[in-house]
């Protein structure tokens, strides 16, 4: 964010697409109103962005589209509340506000030259999908890429045309899996920890990155440790109800650390220093 | 201009008329017992004898205050879209907080380094803090549940202070204590204050040993950390609170709040407002989801906020001043400096086997 600017003000921004990415997940595709500022932004893969509904509240989101693909900023909404619950009533060419870029992002510099496994569960795919296509747009960097993801139900899957291209790339290893059998569904079922332990990836030379529902989170990072992952080469983002963004209001401490300014993303190592409860 | 001034007891409320006139002016007044911060105006009665009951936060951070206000427009060719504008000020008018205590002013400095001294300023905290002069008066008589000494204050510490004041029995001796602290001394009810000086040294310096220090023991207090992380120390001395926040909000260092929209047909605001970090709402996530979700992890993060978090990133500064309000005003009596006393160890034996009458932990 740039210096001496009013950071509770958001930038005016204008939605031009909707995405139906699930029954209650849409992708909103925005453009910041100033033409100026928008050839202008900057951002990271895994930074975030506060959504403002003028009259209703502001929500916190990964922007999960890369900066290799700077023709809007896209977000995806999960309806679980207020906020979320009026988002879902936006259209296209309707306004919003938009503060970001906010928080830091995954460390691809470190990354390069390494193997990585992305796991992910639900709208956690969200953050996952920024680096993963930015990877792609950088494949060369990357070693092999595997991506495990998981929903509830086939139809709860998000980002349904990226699942097919990942698919067919034979760059990408995509497993997907749904938590119990479904009729049409001819995948893998079971929990996305147990099929992480299933598909036992081995740790070397390779980082791993999740991110989905707390209680997937949890199993994921004692199943990773079981299957001898570094904390240091497993990275995570984490979420939490955020108002300001740039660490003063409160809510989203880990002891000294708050996750709106020095994460969202962490790695366990650094979890572990923090004495985070995960 | 001399170098110190003086007002005599009975000129005292003329004097901040004077000051009221290009400043706002806030000062302790008396409301039935209670003596409440305010705006000091005709009719207010001053009660500078015993420290507020709520600190002087509110002059630079309002319980409430707007970020912006919004206007939907409609596109007059197409009425189903609709343009919106936003407008935010943070031009301030000057403001006066008279008769803070030293830990009051040194609470702001603890504001100060969240607020203004980072690469995002709040613009809506340093617009008011900037044009603020604070104006204190050196305790001479600690209130039950004082211990400023204990986390590197005391009665007449100068940390925040721009002016600091000394009570006499005629009336206050008045030394400023920064550039922007001098401009008090141009109110035509100040005389020179240079013979009060010597004798207002001699009492603030006496006035350190009149306020009770439980932990014993000279510098910072240190907690020790695996007492820190049992879950069972917290269930066992929050049992009893109510979670209702007045620590909180009485607290001149507490800085969490809220944010909200207001709106009424086309237009609204959007609003900041104090907010605390032991109501289980505080964090609960849209997903139903509460990193905090117990009353015992909410008072551990109030408490490891001051005496740990805050320390770490700023260099050892404990976000306590020991003003002693959340003693003296919680309705249940839990005492803060009791539960440090506690975390160093020394007071504290810890059985394991926490009294029957304290039950499981709700999330109330």
């Amino acid at each position: 964010m740039t210096e001496n600017k009013n950071p509770y003000l958001p930038d005016l921004a204008t939605v031009i697409k909707v995405i139906d990415e699930t029954p209650n997940i849409k992708s909103y595709q925005v453009i910041l109103n100033d033409p100026e500022k928008m050839k202008t932004f900057f951002y990271e893969p895994g930074q975030v962005g506060q959504l403002s509904v003028f009259g209703v509240g502001e929500s916190t989101f990964v922007i999960n589209s890369p900066p290799t693909r700077m023709d809007y900023l896209q977000f995806s909404v999960m309806r679980v509340g207020e906020v979320t619950s009026v988002i879902h009533e936006l259209h296209e060419g309707d306004q919003i506000g938009v503060r970001a870029p906010l928080g830091n992002w995954f460390p691809y510099e470190e990354m390069k030259g390494k193997k990585i496994l992305f796991i992910g569960g639900g709208i956690g795919l969200a953050p996952l999908r920024t680096l993963i296509l930015f990877m792609l747009d950088n494949r060369a960097d990357y070693g092999d890429i595997t991506i495990l993801y998981g929903s509830r139900t086939p139809p709860d899957l998000c980002y349904k045309d990226d699942l097919k291209e990942w698919e067919s790339r034979s760059d990408v290893s995509l497993i997907l899996t749904v938590d119990t059998e479904y009729p049409g569904w001819d995948k893998r079922t079971g929990f996305v920890p147990t099929v992480l332990n299933e598909i036992a990836p081995s740790p070397e030379d390779t980082i791993a990155i999740t991110c989905g529902p707390p209680i997937m989170i949890k199993f994921v990072l004692q199943n990773l440790a079981k299957l001898n992952f570094k904390d240091e080469n497993i990275i995570t983002t984490l979420e939490a109800r955020m108002k300001c963004g740039i660490g003063i209001c409160g809510r989203c401490n880990i002891g000294s650390k708050y996750i709106c300014k020095d994460g969202p993303v962490f790695s366990l190592a650094q979890l572990k220093e923090y004495r985070a409860e995960i | 201009m001399a170098d110190t001034g003086f007002v005599q007891k009975e000129k005292l409320e003329e004097f901040l008329r004077e000051l009221s006139k290009d400043a706002v002016v806030y000062a302790p007044c008396l409301e039935g017992d209670t003596v409440i911060f305010k705006t000091f105006d005709p009719g207010t009665t001053l009660c500078l004898d015993r420290p507020a009951n709520n600190p002087p936060k509110l002059a630079v951070f309002p319980q409430s205050e707007t970020l912006f206000s919004f206007k939907y427009k409609k596109d007059a060719e197409d009425p189903r879209k609709m343009s919106v504008e936003l407008e935010a000020n943070t031009d301030f008018p000057r403001a006066i907080i008279f008769g803070a205590r030293p830990c009051d002013a040194k609470g702001f400095r603890i504001y100060d380094r969240v607020y203004m001294d980072t690469n995002t300023p709040d613009p809506y905290y340093q617009g008011r803090r900037e044009k603020t002069m604070i104006a204190t008066l050196c305790c001479s008589a600690p209130s039950p549940g004082c211990f400023c000494v204990a986390v590197g204050g005391g009665p007449a510490h100068r940390e925040g202070s721009d002016v600091l004041i000394t009570q006499f029995e005629k009336g206050y001796f008045i030394e400023p204590v920064t550039e922007k602290g001098k401009t008090i001394l141009n109110a035509p009810q100040i005389e020179d204050g240079a013979q009060y000086a010597e004798e207002a040294h001699k009492r603030q310096l006496e006035s350190h040993d009149l306020v009770r220090n439980p932990f014993a023991e000279d510098g910072l207090p240190k907690i020790s950390r695996s007492l820190f992380d049992l879950d069972e120390f917290w269930e066992h001395v929050v049992s009893k609170c109510l979670s209702c926040g007045a620590c909180t909000y009485l607290c001149p260092t507490c800085y969490c709040f809220n944010i909200t929209d207001e709106q009424s047909l086309d237009i609204g605001e959007r609003i900041r407002s104090w907010d605390g970090c032991m109501f289980p709402h505080f964090t609960l996530e849209g997903s139903g989801h509460n990193p905090r979700p117990t009353k015992f992890k909410r008072f551990k993060n109030r408490v490891g906020h001051k005496f740990l978090y805050y320390p770490e990133k700023y260099n050892g500064v404990i976000a306590c001043c020991g003003c002693g309000r959340c003693i003296r005003h919680c309705p249940v009596s839990v005492d803060i400096s009791e539960i440090v006393s506690y975390l160093r160890g020394s007071r504290f034996e810890f059985t394991n086997e926490p009294p029957e009458s304290i039950g499981t932990d709700t999330n109330s």
